[in-house]
């Protein structure tokens, strides 16, 4: 049998791996991928728990977690589209318009 | 070396190479072929952990429809290859780097030491939990209020993204 520990630490390195994505990445739409990455390790997370402690609740919060991402998915990808019709560009250094 | 712990190996590294390449292509068609592809590991690694539903979930939701509407997102804006990927390297990404690498060490020295440790097995309740069945039963039961809100925040995100990418507001 795996230990918990093992689906924890798989889970961290992914969250980090997004972390990295999203700092370092300049293209709006990879920066978006890395976020579905993070969402996707902390219900890696979720759902270990949920299995190691015998209780229902995680997986609910996962089932949750999906339809969270699916509706950030599709208004951050509408943004995009707009931002792109505006700006012609995706690159996240020159869509500053926030920014002072 | 039992077979499952091979089995969880091959399933870890896959997951964690696929998340490297998404992070590292310059073409955002392969990084959405990766992320998929990292998705079906993560469907199999809830497998691992007895959770049907959410697995097939993962499967349908994620690899079949979001990462569809990102294919067709990048198809749509016709996006090449990024120009400066490597060559231009600057002192924020070297922070961001080693601010994330301090990160995970922190949160690797605490799965390592803390609490956790000591949950060696699974629960013997894990393979009644994640059937269709109970999931179902709790949705529709205790979870019915969050089911019902949910259901209205994704009929407003719809109608939203609809009227962010429309073309002109009349």
């Amino acid at each position: 049998m795996i230990p918990l520990n093992f689906y924890l630490a798989l889970s961290a390195l992914l969250f980090t791996i997004g972390v990295v994505g999203v700092l370092t990445r300049r293209n709006a739409i990879i920066v978006f991928m890395s976020i579905e990455l993070m969402l996707n390790s902390v219900n890696l997370t979720l759902v270990a728990f949920s299995s190691f402690l015998g209780d229902a609740t995680g997986q609910m919060l996962v089932f949750f977690v999906i339809t969270i991402a699916a509706a950030e998915a599709a208004i951050g990808l509408a943004i995009i589209i707009a931002l792109f019709r505006n700006k012609q560009t995706v690159n996240i250094d020159e869509i500053n318009l926030l920014k002072w | 070396m039992t077979l499952e712990e091979v089995f969880f190996y091959f399933l870890a590294a896959g997951a964690i190479v696929s998340a490297l390449l998404v992070i590292t292509r310059r073409n955002p068609i392969n990084s959405v072929i990766f992320l998929v592809l990292n998705f079906f590991f993560l469907a199999a690694l809830y497998l691992t952990l007895k959770a049907q539903f959410i697995s097939i979930i993962q499967i349908l939701v994620y690899a079949g429809a979001i990462m569809v509407l990102f294919m067709f997102v990048i198809m749509l804006l016709n996006l090449g290859d990024e120009k400066r990927l490597t060559d231009r390297v600057t002192w924020k990404q070297i922070v961001a780097i080693g601010l994330s690498l301090a990160f995970v060490m922190q949160v690797l020295y605490i799965v390592g030491f803390g609490e956790t440790a000591d949950m060696k097995t699974m629960s013997a309740k894990a393979v009644d939990i994640g059937t269709v069945e109970n999931i179902g039963m709790e949705l529709f039961s205790y979870y019915v209020l969050p089911i019902e809100a949910i259901s209205v925040l994704l009929v407003a995100a719809v109608v939203g993204a609809i009227v962010l990418a429309k073309r002109k507001f009349d």
